[in-house]
């Protein structure tokens, strides 16, 4: 190894070692940022360094260095636009999009590649680069379409709910059945002529897109949280791919980081909302073919509050635990929740906030809203964290949250048994800000509305926040 | 199987290890950032779009490598910009509240 090369080498390390480093620092907010940026440094020395590598190497054609410089000047404009500009609730399909263009470049660069070898040299191609040129390209592909059509879904331009159409299983079999061939064929006979295996890997290609976008559609916007994380661990696993085919370890590195952060993400989600990674891909409830009612003492008489009530009980509590939901976001009454927790804690209310781990549309979505709202993070708890304060809680505030609420969790036989909840029917009191008594996600009724401690207060989180607000202020 | 290949798999199996190591001692709270950041890692494969594009000496190639750059840099500098723009917002105490009482000690 020449001296120029092991530099290159040590420089791609350094980049590496400052993309642990940065996952690391994000172990504490006060941290976190700092822990982006160094991960930011190491990022452009890998660039750097390629660049570099380039140059010394020589013999590139001025044309492919404007097509570089033009495509990367595009990216750029649209990536620091895009991200300067969109607001924090729209944050998952940004984030999926960041996903699939970062799917699509790891397929394309496997595709050059192949397309290259194949023509160039017209000879044998090892396992070695054909293995992970085919599974770049199927992971590539299915990412780059699942997380468009994810994205999609998620801004609305497609609907949300589940789109169900006759044989999409027998779509979706037929698909599997021409990548599986297609990479059996393309590994078993690395030598045949070179236009066929382009073929075949074209249909490949077309066939992996096609399955992005079939595995996508039929799942519902609830179950968004766990198809970004899963799509994410993809790219990685993608990335980490075309690092093989161009032996580059850096991307293989950064690579195997983003997958495991992926998978521990899809993980955590799918244990939070009681469903198996598998069941959400086929459909599960969410398609609303399994969606029984199942109620515990259904027809249990629901008390209404209206907002003085509900406010004299918030402005004379002691300590309030505030439960935000997706209803919450949807509504965007972040900035309406933060001034109500204002004004409770000018009175001395101690307020905090319990976050269950799917609250919103992708992992963590809630604290981020909860944070631009000017919520200090010392007041966000997670879980298990606050699941023990709410026996010691007058009010819990339970704002466009269901299912995550419900009681009938802990008992078997209906269809969130099991879930982890938030121990909201243990507080003195509670009050639910809901604008209808419509179901949750899972299709069933929530005990915690039926109970007598409970008050329910009909409104949009919006308005029904700013009438809790002007109440308590009239309290004085 | 290659010597350069088993080393790339031997980095490829420790790095996720290291992967899910430091990733599961990522609080909830700030899970959307890291899945966030995580993608800008992922941006990366910019590296993998510089040397493709470079290479090129089609047309096929250098639509390919067009592509791969501009799908590339955005996944690097969006991720990095909207990652650093959400943790910006995670703060210890709300700030907005010593604003206006500084404006009003200014003016």
């Amino acid at each position: 190894m020449s001296g120029f090369d092991t530099a290159i080498r040590l420089v791609y390390l350094a980049a590496a070692t400052c993309f642990v480093l940065g996952l690391h620092l994000m172990n504490t907010p006060a941290t976190a940022r700092r822990g982006n940026q160094v991960s930011a440094v190491g990022m452009a020395a890998a660039i750097v360094a390629t660049l570099v590598v380039v140059m010394h190497g020589g013999g590139v054609k001025p044309v492919a260095w404007v097509v570089l410089v033009a495509g990367v000047a595009v990216g750029a404009v649209a990536g620091l636009f895009s991200a300067r500009r969109i607001a924090m609730t729209a944050m998952p399909q940004l984030v999926s999009l960041f996903n699939a263009v970062g799917g699509g470049a790891a397929a394309i660069v496997a595709i050059f590649d192949y397309v290259r070898l194949i023509q160039i040299l017209d000879r044998h191609l090892g396992s070695s680069v054909v293995v992970p040129t085919v599974l770049d390209v199927i992971i590539g592909a299915v990412t780059f379409a699942g997380s468009l059509i994810a994205s999609g879904k998620l801004q609305g331009t497609i609907s949300s709910s589940p789109i169900v159409f006759r044989g999409v299983r027998v779509a979706n079999i037929l698909l599997t059945a021409i990548m599986v061939a297609g990479a059996v064929f393309l590994i078993a006979f690395p030598s045949a002529t070179a236009s066929v295996n382009i073929v075949v890997l074209s249909a490949v290609l077309v066939a992996a897109l096609l399955f992005g976008v079939t595995m996508v559609l039929p799942i519902g916007g609830a179950d968004m949280p766990v198809v970004i994380s899963l799509l994410n661990a993809f790219t990685g696993t993608a990335v980490a791919m075309a690092g093989f085919v161009i032996d580059n370890s850096v991307l293989i590195i950064s690579g195997a980081l983003v997958g495991a952060s992926g998978a521990i993400l899809t993980k955590l989600m799918a244990d939070a909302m009681n469903r198996s990674i598998v069941n959400i891909i086929i459909g599960g409830f969410g398609t609303g073919d399994s969606a029984v009612v199942v109620g515990g003492p259904a027809g249990g008489t629901l008390r209404e509050v209206k907002a003085d009530d509900a406010a004299i009980q918030l402005a004379y509590a002691q300590k309030v635990i505030i439960v935000p939901g997706y209803g919450l976001a949807a509504a965007q009454a972040q900035h309406e929740v933060r001034e109500l927790a204002d004004l409770l804690e000018q009175r001395g209310v101690t307020v905090s906030y319990a976050i269950h781990p799917v609250a919103g549309r992708m992992p963590g979505h809630m604290n981020v809203l909860l944070a631009e709202a000017n919520v200090p993070y010392s007041q966000l708890r997670e879980m298990e964290e606050i699941n023990p304060d709410f026996a010691r809680t007058d009010v819990a505030l339970v704002i466009g949250a269901n299912d995550v609420t419900n009681p009938a969790a802990r008992r078997p036989g209906n269809p969130v048994s099991g879930m982890p909840i938030l121990d909201v029917d243990h507080a003195r009191s509670v009050i639910v800000i809901k604008r209808s008594m419509g179901h949750g996600y899972a299709g069933i009724d929530n005990d915690l509305y039926a109970d007598p401690k409970t008050g329910m207060y009909f409104a949009d989180a919006k308005k029904g926040l700013a009438e809790l607000s002007q109440s308590v202020k009239a309290l004085g | 199987m290659s010597a350069d290949l088993m080393g790339d798999l031997s980095i490829f199996v420790l790095a996720l290890l290291v992967g899910f190591e430091v990733i599961s001692k990522v609080p909830a709270t700030l899970h959307t950032p890291l899945m966030s950041a995580a993608n800008s890692i992922h941006g990366v494969v910019l590296v993998g779009a510089i040397l493709i594009a470079t290479s090129a000496d089609t047309l096929f190639g250098y639509i390919l490598g067009f592509v791969a750059a501009a799908f590339a840099a955005m996944n690097v500098v969006g991720g990095y910009v909207v990652t650093d723009r959400m943790l910006g917002m995670f703060k210890k105490r709300p700030v907005a509240a010593e604003v206006p009482e500084q404006r009003e000690v200014n003016s």
